[in-house]
């Protein structure tokens, strides 16, 4: 038999390298770069939030960011490894002791803030 | 030229598109094949080629198996399937103990891929058939996934006592040949033997495929196809 090749392997060429340097954990704020095609035009927008759940592995890798607009809830689920997010930034690294923080959700006014990392030993890059 | 290899599925992912579009897409192993024997008119009395993929063990083939490779002055080969031509002109191009690898399908657009799907086991009407079973309630007793009346018995076959050929209903599902026709080729790639086709393919990762050219275009693609 050829070798029991894994897709895995074979599509690690489909990754996104624009944000593989970047160091970034559920619980930080964090600067999605979107590209977005208007036609010929490509823009770029820039959508800020709290990373509040990290699925799937490889290329399915799934980011969700929560943010509130206007009073309201929004949360936006990108791929990664799509060759639309121009970049990632950190914009805040927030302390959060577990991996979805679906409780987010409930949360209203002061206590839907995140304490700061920097209380730590870890820092902001 | 039709172009025709057999491979391994390897199993399904995503691809990205350049402009970002996200399409599911099978990995299928495809060749490198060996050409291992050119059937012609006078020889069989039909055109075709014959293609062998992946090496074995000679323990594991049989002595027919070995010899019939060794022709082509091949390893004992796993697989071998033929490819059917119209004409012996067709089979002239290929040549004895030939390889050939994943680049024949360079340029196509679609192709069809022929395999084994999963075994199902002994499966009722409602999985096999996609019939809708009996209600839930209103009076149904130990019946609602029932095929439901299979029609008189005297009158089908003229004689009866007996149920019309072809009635569907329970019975052993799966482990069938399954072509599935005008699958997107999305990417292809030579060096490490790899074809990326749209979509989901009959059977089981590692399970072996039959790729070829696709063989019947509908209007649109076949629009398309010719670019």
């Amino acid at each position: 038999m050829s070798g029991l090749k894994t897709v895995e392997e074979v599509v690690a060429s489909q990754l996104n390298d624009a944000n593989s340097g970047v160091n970034f954990s559920v619980g930080d704020t964090i600067n999605v770069h979107y590209r977005i095609i208007e036609g010929e035009k490509e823009r770029i927008q820039v959508y800020q939030g709290v990373l509040i759940a990290d699925k799937n592995r490889g290329v399915n890798r799934m980011i969700t960011v929560r943010r509130i607009v206007a009073n309201e809830g929004v949360e936006r689920i990108f791929p990664l490894h799509s060759p639309r997010i121009a970049q990632i930034e950190v914009v805040r690294r927030g302390d959060a002791r577990r991996a979805k923080l679906y409780y987010l959700r409930d949360r209203v006014g002061k206590s839907r803030r995140l304490r700061d990392q920097r209380r730590g030993l870890k820092h902001i890059q | 030229m039709p172009a025709a290899l057999l491979g391994r599925k390897l199993g399904m992912t995503r691809y990205f598109m350049e402009d970002g579009t996200n399409v599911p897409v099978t990995v299928i192993e495809a060749g490198p094949c060996v050409i291992t024997q050119i059937k012609t008119q006078d020889s069989d009395g039909y055109s075709a080629i014959q293609l062998a993929f992946e090496d074995i063990k000679a323990r594991r083939s049989t002595m027919p198996l070995i010899g019939h490779d060794a022709k082509a002055d091949a390893a004992p080969k796993r697989f071998h399937r033929e490819m059917r031509f119209d004409e012996d002109k067709m089979t002239e191009e290929y040549d004895l103990g030939q390889n050939l690898d994943v680049s024949v399908f360079e340029g196509l657009m679609y192709v069809d891929v022929i395999s084994t799907s999963k075994g199902k086991g002994f499966q009722g009407g409602m999985k096999r058939h996609n019939f809708r079973g009996l209600e839930a309630s209103h009076g149904v007793k130990r019946r609602h996934r029932s095929p439901g009346s299979i029609n008189g018995h005297a009158t089908n076959l003229g004689k009866g006592p007996k149920i019309k050929k072809g009635k569907r209903m329970a019975g052993h599902m799966g482990n069938e040949r399954v072509t599935v026709r005008n699958l997107d080729v999305i990417s292809i790639d030579t060096e490490k033997n790899l074809i990326l086709v749209k979509g989901s393919v009959p059977g089981p990762n590692q399970g072996f495929v039959f790729v070829r050219e696709s063989r019947r275009l509908n209007k649109r693609k076949a629009r398309l196809a010719k670019g």
